[in-house]
């Protein structure tokens, strides 16, 4: 059979930006280029994933949203402008197939979000942290809906307030007024369960 | 940026990275490229533009699967998997079954490398994680995915001994089982992924030998897809090992459309009643099923209008085609009311000689969701279709088409002659995953419809439980459809299996508006009364849109019911409009209508005389007229309807009972019964045993055994409970 040649040894280096770069295979996406596409999904895929995973809690579903996300960008990749980040427009997408999967459970059965990864990590050195971990996630699982996505980035992916105000489409101090909220009601959780 | 969640972040960061599972990757990343090709068709096929990378050469590389490039271990490994999908094609469907339902809850139920363990253990698992790959994107979009799950499979199997087996593919085969193949060797294992039905066949094929828990998930929905339904949960606790494998059936989701009884209405107020016929026997054969568990139907599936048309009834018949049938009538004592009389219009129509039978081009719409995977459902389908394939000509053309997940064709129009060809198909068929029935129903009618015979019977034949989860799944949105459908001259047959989750209302909505007729499968033996005995009625259609109209004589009569019909009444300006869809009848039929008729002079009556309301003006000659019949049909080639009035005399009426005819007296105590299961008031005291003696009395030849049964179901229905206790 014929070898397979790597594409970036054929190209002229006549580009000012590197050819291996995020921008230069966004650019190529869009104007339909296959092979760029398939890069810039083998390069974001973890991301959509671990953030799926984060903020479903449940490897079946986060593979389902990351699908999803995938299966999207082929068709949307057209339409970003480029006026945010590409990584901001990606967070959109993914949070919309977040809320959007959920969504589409509230009819059928709900899932309990187990994030049975995070209370098993970590096992031998120490349980005490590892269950401390999930249950935080599973307490911010629990918030109810704009408080959960923004909690989920600021806390989880450790975005500024301002970046996920551009995500999901409000200013930075609805941001902090959430988070405000997410404090106080994270604080009821944790008296709670300390009580049960 | 400082904010007060620094102490959070610091212990959420303590968590690692969640694992990603490199097969659902690649899976998802091929399914995108193959989506994103399909949004740059002009691209993909490959005009050369100076700026994008692309490789020209290495055409010769390039895989059957699309874009791809072949390694030489992938062509090595893509035959491997061709001869594992005609090892698959020769075994028995039966020792798929075991398993699936199981495997469905399980999915649900593990989490993590839990599953992946289980999985290991459970091979036929896999085959419902399998169902995820049917993808709307169609093969294109499946087999990349397949690629790549073959491809991360090297290490795993032993590569030497499936190559081995490539060389060996003939009918003898190594399943685990060591099940051998049937003599006649189904000719459906081409591995061209060009049907969507064979590229599911492969990789359920995949999914059984590969036997690892390997996840390659492919749908653009597949939780959605892939997740049992609620009720399904609670009943399927996971199993530990060696223990017998209980099959989950769902109970008391059973869907009925809430028809209260057609009220007693005063001849002088009212003196017209419209309705359409009404062929289908659905409701009999479930009111059978359900005495035959011992259980009270539930009051809306009984149809008493169905009950009394499900038995074939001695009707004069007409003698040409040009006039489909004549009207029956007759007028004799209410069993269960000696002062009320019943009107019986029975109709029968025109017996097709078999030569004179158009060419059929049929579609099997068969439903291999996860909810047909129970001994009374897709095996009985099987057998059903494979009886009515017998009756079918040689020249007449089978097509199938299947839905789970999604919908694809099984097989495409093939003509009768090949029956073995067809009956393969529908032998190699296996249930699971969810129900996409919209989408089914959709490609059936096109590919009726591509294949449209316009002199001979064009006709959809759906098989399912109506537990329709993926896509259209309102009633309303589908009657819509299939109203519009109904245009193109595709007319559909609706056939119901199942009990637990059957969805009669959607069944009877399908039926009504597309033309159709709706059957009940719940034994053998009705597979074999509705496609083998009635075959005629149900494929060949000789008048359609037919209409019944009775004017009462308000002189002779005080008050009238009509018994049954609830689903079918129609408006009295209805009749004569055209426009105004009704019942088909199929060749042979026979339709029976009872009224409940209360006479002027009767003590009977349950309204009183208006002490202010005038004395009523003679009629003329006519006064010895009880009732004016009228009933309009079309011809099924027509658009404009024809006209049948009969008169009912009053003194044509019989004065006793005995006097009766049999066949009348028959379909009085099916209408009793009937009343009787929905408890309806106006039976009055009538119970169960004066209906066994009715019955009794009536019975008259019987050849096939139908009035018997019926007595003993009326036997069963004295003493079974209303409630099921729960399994």
């Amino acid at each position: 059979m014929i070898a397979f040649n790597k594409w970036p040894n054929r190209l002229s280096s006549g580009n000012e930006q590197p050819i291996d770069s995020e921008a230069q295979w966004l650019k190529l996406a869009q104007g339909g280029d296959r092979v760029a596409f398939q890069n810039l999904l083998e390069l974001h895929y973890d991301t959509i994933y671990q953030v799926a995973y984060r903020y479903k809690g449940h490897s079946e579903d986060a593979e389902d949203i990351a699908q999803e996300v995938c299966l999207g960008l082929a068709a949307k990749i057209r339409t970003f402008r480029g006026e945010a980040k590409f990584k901001t427009w990606l967070y959109t997408i993914i949070v919309n197939a977040c809320l959007d999967c959920q969504r589409k459970r509230a009819r059928q059965h709900e899932q309990l979000s187990t994030y049975q990864e995070f209370a098993e990590f970590d096992r031998e050195t120490g349980r005490d942290k590892s269950q401390q971990v999930a249950w935080l996630y599973r307490a911010l699982a629990q918030l109810p809906e704009p408080f959960k996505e923004t909690a989920f980035l600021v806390l989880a992916e450790d975005l500024s307030h301002a970046e996920v105000g551009k995500i999901l489409g409000c200013a930075e101090a609805t941001v902090s007024w959430r988070m405000h909220e997410v404090r106080k009601q994270l604080k009821a959780l944790m008296e709670d369960s300390h009580e049960g | 940026m400082k904010d007060d969640f620094d102490d959070i972040k610091h212990i959420l960061r303590q968590a690692p990275a969640p694992k990603i599972d490199p097969a659902a990757k690649k899976a998802a990343i091929s399914l995108a490229l193959a989506e994103f090709e399909k949004n740059n068709p002009q691209v993909a096929q490959g005009s050369a533009k100076p700026n994008r990378l692309k490789i020209t050469a290495n055409n010769a590389g390039l895989s059957f699967f699309g874009r791809r490039f072949m390694k030489t271990y992938q062509v090595a490994f893509i035959g491997a998997f061709c001869a594992f999908f005609v090892l698959w094609a020769f075994v028995p469907v039966q020792t798929l079954t075991g398993g699936q339902s199981l495997g469905e809850s399980k999915d649900v139920f593990l989490a993590g490398n839990d599953q992946k363990k289980m999985a290991a253990d459970q091979p036929q698992q896999e085959i419902v994680t399998a169902t995820k790959e049917e993808t709307k994107n169609g093969p294109a979009a499946v087999a990349p995915a397949l690629a790549e799950k073959i491809q991360a499979e090297t290490d795993k199997l032993a590569r030497n001994e499936i190559l081995a087996k490539t060389e060996a593919s003939t009918a003898s085969l190594a399943d685990g089982k060591g099940v051998q193949a049937p003599a006649s060797a189904p000719p459906v294992a081409p591995a061209k992924p060009a049907a969507p039905a064979e590229v599911l066949g492969e990789t359920r094929a995949l999914a059984r030998v590969d036997g690892i828990g390997l996840k390659a998930k492919a749908a653009p929905s597949p939780s959605l897809a892939a997740e049992p339904m609620p009720g399904r949960l609670q009943a399927a606790p996971m199993p530990s090992e060696g223990e017998a494998i209980e099959q989950y059936h769902d109970q008391g989701r059973d869907k009925f459309k809430d028809t209260p009884p057609n009220p007693l209405k005063l001849a002088k107020d009212e003196p017209v009643s419209t309705f359409s016929i009404d062929v289908d026997t659905a409701s009999y054969s479930f009111v059978r099923g359900s005495l035959n568990q011992n259980v009270l139907p539930q009051k809306n599936a009984v149809r008493v209008e169905e009950l009394v048309n499900y038995f074939p009834y001695d009707y004069e018949t007409p003698s040409s085609k040009d006039e489909p049938f004549k009207a029956n009538v007759a007028v004799f004592p209410t069993p269960w009311n000696k002062d009320t009389q019943l009107l019986r219009i029975g109709i029968k129509g025109y017996q097709l000689e078999s030569s004179a039978k158009p060419r059929a081009n049929l579609v099997f719409l068969i439903d291999t969701s996860g909810s047909m995977n129970e001994p009374n459902k897709l095996p009985l389908v099987q057998n059903a279709l494979k009886m009515l394939l017998d009756t079918l000509g040689a020249d007449d053309s089978v097509a199938i088409v299947t839905y789970a997940g999604n919908a694809g064709v099984a097989l495409p129009p093939t003509k009768v002659k090949d029956k073995s060809k067809i009956s393969a198909v529908i032998d190699n068929l296996g249930a699971a995953g969810s129900t996409a029935g919209a989408e089914g129903i959709r490609q059936a009618y096109q590919l009726a419809e591509q294949n449209l015979d316009s002199k001979g019977i064009n006709r959809v034949i759906l098989a399912t439980d109506g537990d329709f989860n993926v896509g259209i799944t309102d009633t309303n949105e589908l009657k819509s459809y299939i109203e519009r459908e109904r245009k193109t001259g595709v007319s559909l047959s609706v056939l119901g299996f199942g009990m637990g989750n059957y969805n009669d209302e959607l069944m009877q909505t399908l039926a009504q508006n597309g033309n159709g007729n709706a059957a009940y499968i719940d034994t053998i033996n009705e597979a074999r009364k509705a496609l083998v005995e009635e075959a005629g009625s149900t494929l060949f259609t000789i008048a359609k849109d037919v209409k019944i109209q009775v004017e009462f004589n308000p002189a002779q009569v005080a008050e009238y019911r009509l018994i049954g019909y609830e689903t079918r009444l129609l408006n009295k300006e209805d009749f004569n409009n055209d426009k105004v869809d009704a019942g088909d009848i199929g060749s042979g039929h026979t339709v029976t209508a009872l009224y409940e008729i209360t006479p002027v002079a009767s003590k009977a009556k349950l309204v009183d005389d208006l002490r202010y309301a005038e004395k009523p003006a003679e009629t003329g000659n006519k006064n010895q007229e009880l009732a004016f019949v009228k009933i309009r049909y079309k011809l099924p080639d027509s658009d404009t309807s024809k006209l049948i009035t009969t008169p009912v005399n009053s003194d044509q009426a019989f004065k006793t009972l005995d006097a009766t005819p049999e066949e009348a007296r028959f379909a009085s105590a099916v209408a009793a019964f009937g009343q009787a299961l929905r408890g309806d008031a106006y039976l009055k005291d009538f119970n169960y045993e004066q209906i066994i003696s009715l019955a009794e009395s009536a019975k008259g030849a019987d050849k096939f055994g139908y009035r018997a049964e019926f007595v003993n179901l009326v036997r069963l229905a004295k003493n079974a409970p209303a409630l099921p206790p729960l399994r």
